[in-house]
């Protein structure tokens, strides 16, 4: 090619990214956000910028939709002693899990205590397949659930808070509010007080869950809501409880209910 | 075998909203302070503060800009709001930096220990006491 066509190539590249670009300032002018919020109860991809919108928007550049192609994969790959997957009862998860990510964490009476998503499929692994359970945040685990939760994508979440649950819905209400740690905060002096605030280089949102299992950047990978939980205990300087604890799926159930309605957006892409 | 149980917390006493008594014999050092308080492996005023220094990336915007923090309060009071800023209100978010007692749920690593040492509390005021231009 020669050098006049370089030009040209180059000034038509610059322009197509200017176009781009000014589509984009279009688009951020009025995005419309109807969708990502219920009354007061705001989404975190409200707090998001432009960049990671697009990614979450689109299922071919978004990084969690690897995730949710290995849960496909496994929903349908025999384990165990039973010679069963999660097919073989379930059938096509499109049609039998549509819905059912957003109605977790839920009152299960054989723990007699809450369950979630997570240690649902590590109890029908258990059971039905007679397979092991699957370690708690690894790959697997974290596929299969965003998978299954993903088939939820669009429906409001609506856990149970009545009845057997309620007594473990107020322990994980009083966990959002106590302070913890060196620093002494709680989760509500962040999420409920400082939503839209810059905290370093991180914009605060309300701190919900109906992205997860979501794709993190800066951790490059998908994460369960008790990691982020871990977090933001860490980042206090608390002690953080172990995935899969009471604690941690009480305040779950608590954090599923504050954002009641807030549409399923699993696999959600967050900073 | 030595192991590092973390500073000695020592005894202070507030008087009039304020601490008026430094916790250590040795002078504050303007240098070590600004050091200090840019460590952002160490709760950083800059997660929820602005400050004069636009070298800085990130600035949080949730507290006041300390940009003149110098020319509002005096060493014993900004003492105070660095060593328990709950005696003066007990909902905020601002961090006390001289605790150890008192609290809940401590990660282990950092039991019985408080944010800043003693020094780095009288370090961090006197390079507070330099930013007196709004
Ligand atoms: C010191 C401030 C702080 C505290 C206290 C805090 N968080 Fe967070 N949290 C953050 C930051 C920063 C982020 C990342 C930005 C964002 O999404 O808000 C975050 C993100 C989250 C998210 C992800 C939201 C999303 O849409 O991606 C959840 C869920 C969450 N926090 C829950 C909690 C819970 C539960 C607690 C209490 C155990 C808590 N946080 C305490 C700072 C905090
Ligand atoms: C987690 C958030 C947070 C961090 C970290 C933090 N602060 Fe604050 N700070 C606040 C808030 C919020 C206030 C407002 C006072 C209140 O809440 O009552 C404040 C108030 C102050 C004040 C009084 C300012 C005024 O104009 O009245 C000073 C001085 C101060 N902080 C210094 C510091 C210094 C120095 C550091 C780091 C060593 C620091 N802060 C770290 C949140 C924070």
């Amino acid at each position: 090619m020669n050098r006049s066509l370089w030009i040209f190539v180059a000034a038509f590249g610059g322009f197509a990214a200017y176009a781009f670009l000014a589509a984009g300032i279009a688009h951020a002018q009025a995005p419309d956000l109807s969708r990502f919020s219920v009354e007061d109860r705001k989404s975190g991809y409200v707090f998001l910028g432009e960049q990671v919108r697009a990614l979450q928007d689109d299922d071919f550049q978004n990084p969690g939709m690897f995730a949710v192609d290995r849960g496909q994969r496994i929903w349908n790959t025999v384990d165990g002693e039973a010679g069963k997957s999660c097919a073989t009862c379930h059938g096509d998860a499109a049609e039998s899990m549509a819905g059912v990510s957003a109605r977790y964490p839920q009152f299960d009476a054989d723990r007699g205590a809450i369950i979630n998503l997570e240690l649902r499929i590590n109890e029908q692994r258990m059971t039905h397949m007679m397979a092991p359970p699957l370690e708690y945040e690894s790959e697997d685990l974290l596929a299969l659930t965003t998978y299954i939760a993903g088939l939820s994508r669009g429906m409001p979440l609506e856990v149970n808070i009545e009845g057997d649950a309620a007594p473990f819905f107020e322990k994980g209400k009083d966990f959002f509010f106590e302070r913890r740690g060196q620093l002494d905060l709680a989760c509500n002096q962040c999420h409920d007080d400082l939503d839209g605030m810059m905290l370093r280089g991180d914009k605060m949102s309300q701190g919900q869950i109906n992205g997860f299992p979501f794709y993190r950047l800066i951790w490059n990978s998908v994460g369960s809501t008790h990691r982020m939980f871990e977090w933001c205990n860490t980042s206090m300087r608390a002690e953080p409880f172990a995935y899969g604890s009471e604690e941690y799926l009480n305040l779950e159930l608590y954090v599923a209910w504050r954002g009641r309605g807030l549409l399923v957006e699993t696999p959600a892409v967050r900073r | 075998m030595a192991q590092d149980i973390g500073p000695e917390v020592v005894a202070y006493e507030i008087i009039d909203f304020a601490i008026p008594a430094p916790l250590t014999d040795v002078p504050g050092d303007v240098e070590r302070g600004w050091t200090i308080v840019q460590n952002a492996a160490n709760a950083t005023c800059l997660i929820c503060h602005a400050m004069p220094m636009p070298w800085q990336p990130d600035h949080g915007n949730l507290a006041p800009d300390l940009a003149g923090v110098g020319s509002r309060y005096n060493a014993a009071e900004l003492r105070l709001r660095l060593v328990d800023p709950k005696a003066l209100n007990p909902d905020t978010i601002m961090p006390a930096y001289y605790q150890a007692q008192g609290l809940n749920r401590v990660q282990e690593k950092y039991v019985g220990q408080t944010v800043y040492s003693a020094q780095d509390i009288e370090d961090v005021i006197a390079f507070l006491l330099t930013l007196t231009e709004e």
